[in-house]
């Protein structure tokens, strides 16, 4: 394994103008009548993990499938690993990696000889596939399993291989589109280790979309999609302190003395919930500190609880993802994928 | 691994930090659609390889056609075949059939594979999408020809000696004719995304094409429209190619010969196999063009 100055720890944050790895400027998708997309820009810079969070038929996977090159804009523009998306399709196309939702392995053939198709497909020396095919299996824990037909497989190790087969070629950007979603709670929580291992592995941008919001925290940053329009993008916690203010919870000997003594020193209205005392602060941890020190009340326990992104979502649209799900009708782009075409 | 990391400084654009294996794939090119070609060639190889019962129940339908139809109408026909056993007659026409219909399975695999999403592992890939579709030509036409030499492995059993030389020129002409059966099944199936729609169609091209092509049996004194039907049907201008190579291997009478290997006229003008062959080559081509333009925009 020759590695020339790995930079093994998580990349810095870089200007998003000199090195995005992912640059989108008025993207625009019709299909028929319905504008799926409705021109959106972001940026998103090398090393950084990128979420796409909305529910059903907001645009994602068809974002996304403008960004694959497998669909092509109406409007905009979009440069993905510093190539145009229709200029210099092949150009992008040798430098992403694609795990869909769906599943796209050949069940007739074992794992190493999908990884093989693969790698011949996207050129891959062949002096470096062995190493790079064990290299990838191993983080999946496929590797044991290599030989066996990939019909056998669980959906799970299914998933797995198709993440190793998307890392094969050493892509800069790796496109994930749901890759949790239909998985058990296990697996879906193995396949974020296996992405974590990834990121500090290799030097890899990786943009997901996911409507499962405890999943969008594991980025760096998320971009909130809703009827073909972003409608916020931000680190996950600058998202949530826009919502508003973190829930700090007391325990305490004396409840009323401790409701008293917040009035008093911080001006701060609690109440009593969950059998504890109960106050919503902004910046609940900075807020712990001056806590103990001006409270004058004795305090056993302190816990923190930040709003989750089911509430940003709900402050941005007005709507649970949940809800919004059972009005959008499905995903614009499977219903394009079904009909004609 | 030793840490020399030296960040960038914050004027200069940063370089694209190398990956810990850095794999640097090779550039579009011809290179890259050769590769294209050669990998989904070796898939179908693979793929008929692991399906033995794909591989034995087609290899059931020509024995049918050739031993349980051939043998039980011989006696009725014997009187038009001029002495020649009909399964004798037949042959040809059996070998031309044995590679159609593994060749149409070959294309069907284009429907499975939209099905079973594999296709778009190809689509997205970064070679010409004309290199995928040449590939599954190619793909269908070696494992169809595959097929096609169990068949004549027959040979002895009706009357046809083997020679070295006839094996080369049937399996030159059966690679010809899956390559054409095959592109025109790749051009069906991108339009036919359902597989029972797609084996229906299947069942109803290939029967009728199969019959009009003279396959089964002799071209000569046939009813005006079945004879315009039959120059119509690009199967003809491969199976007449077959069975000459094979009759010129067996003694035949001059009557017989005239009666059982009349040849193809145009207008009265006795086709060349030479111009019979390009017939099959222009057809092919045709398709596979059209295959191709379909898959750039499937």
């Amino acid at each position: 394994m020759s590695a020339t100055a790995g930079d093994t720890t998580a990349p810095a944050p870089v200007d998003p103008a000199a090195s995005a790895a992912v640059a989108v400027r008025g993207l625009v998708k019709r299909f028929g009548e319905v504008e799926a997309v409705r021109g959106i820009d972001l940026d998103v810079a090398g090393g950084e993990t990128f979420g796409f969070l909305g529910p059903n038929g907001a645009g994602k996977s068809t974002t996304i499938s403008m960004l694959c090159t497998l669909l092509r804009p109406d409007g905009g523009s979009a440069r993905v690993a510093g190539h145009d998306v229709v200029a210099e399709r092949d150009d992008v196309r040798r430098n992403i990696g694609l795990v869909f939702q769906e599943p796209t392995l050949d069940g007739y053939l074992s794992a190493a000889q999908n990884l093989r198709f693969h790698a011949e497909l996207y050129g891959v020396p062949k002096a470096v596939v062995p190493e790079r095919m064990r290299l990838v299996l191993e983080m999946v824990g496929l590797w044991e399993r290599r030989d066996s037909l990939v019909q056998t497989y669980s959906g799970g190790m299914k998933r797995r291989l198709e993440i190793a087969r998307g890392l094969l070629h050493a892509p800069r950007v790796l496109f994930l589109d749901e890759p949790t979603v239909g998985l058990d709670p296990q697996t879906r929580s193995s396949i974020w280790g296996y992405i974590e291992q990834l990121k500090a592995a290799e030097d890899i941008t990786i943009f997901l979309t996911t409507h499962y919001m405890d999943e969008a925290e594991h980025c760096d940053r998320i971009a909130i999609m809703d009827q073909g329009r972003l409608i916020a993008l931000d680190t996950p916690e600058a998202l949530k302190a826009s919502v508003g203010k973190d829930r700090v919870q007391l325990q305490v000997d004396d409840a009323q003395a401790a409701i008293d003594a917040l009035r008093e020193r911080f001006g701060l209205e609690a109440t009593i919930a969950e059998g504890h005392v109960t106050v919503a602060v902004a910046g609940g941890e900075e807020f712990v500190p001056r806590l103990f020190a001006e409270l004058g009340v004795p305090i056993r326990g302190v816990s923190v609880a930040r709003p989750s992104l089911d509430d940003v979502f709900m402050s941005y649209t007005g709507t649970t993802i949940r809800d919004a799900e059972a009005a959008g009708g499905g995903d614009p782009m499977l219903r394009m994928m079904r009909g004609r075409h | 691994m030793a840490s020399t990391e030296t960040r960038p400084a914050a004027t200069a654009a940063p370089p694209q930090t190398p990956a810990p294996v850095r794999v640097v794939v090779a550039p579009a090119g011809w290179r890259a659609d050769l590769r294209g070609i050669k990998v989904v060639w070796q898939r179908e190889l693979i793929r008929f390889w692991r399906d033995k019962l794909r591989i034995v129940t087609a290899l059931v339908q020509p024995l049918i056609f050739l031993f349980v139809l051939g043998g039980g109408l011989s006696h009725i026909a014997s009187g038009g075949t001029q002495g020649v056993d009909l399964r004798t007659f037949m042959y040809p026409g059996v070998l031309a059939m044995a590679v159609l219909f593994t060749a149409m399975f070959s294309a069907a695999s284009v429907v499975w594979d939209r099905e079973y999403g594999f296709l778009r592992e190809m689509l997205v890939a970064p070679v010409r999408r004309g290199s995928i579709v040449l590939g599954k030509c190619f793909g269908g036409a070696t494992v169809a020809s595959l097929q096609g030499l169990l068949v004549m492995a027959l040979a002895p059993l009706v009357h046809v000696p083997y020679s070295a030389v006839l094996v080369l020129e049937v399996l030159a002409l059966q690679l010809l004719l899956a390559f054409m059966i095959t592109a025109f099944g790749v051009m069906a199936a991108v339009r036919v995304r359902q597989m029972q729609a797609f084996m229906a169609l299947m069942q109803m091209l290939v029967m009728p094409l199969l019959f009009l092509s003279g396959a089964l049996f002799p071209l000569a004194g046939l009813p005006r429209w079945l004879e315009v039907l039959n120059r119509f049907d690009p199967l003809t201008y491969a199976v007449n190619p077959i069975r000459t190579a094979v009759f010129e291997r067996i003694d035949l009478t001059p009557a017989a010969r005239a009666a059982l290997l009349p040849g193809i006229t145009w207008f009265g003008w006795q086709v060349p196999i030479a111009v019979q062959v390009l017939v099959v080559v222009g057809f092919a081509l045709a398709m596979l063009s059209v295959a191709i333009w379909e898959f750039r925009s499937a």
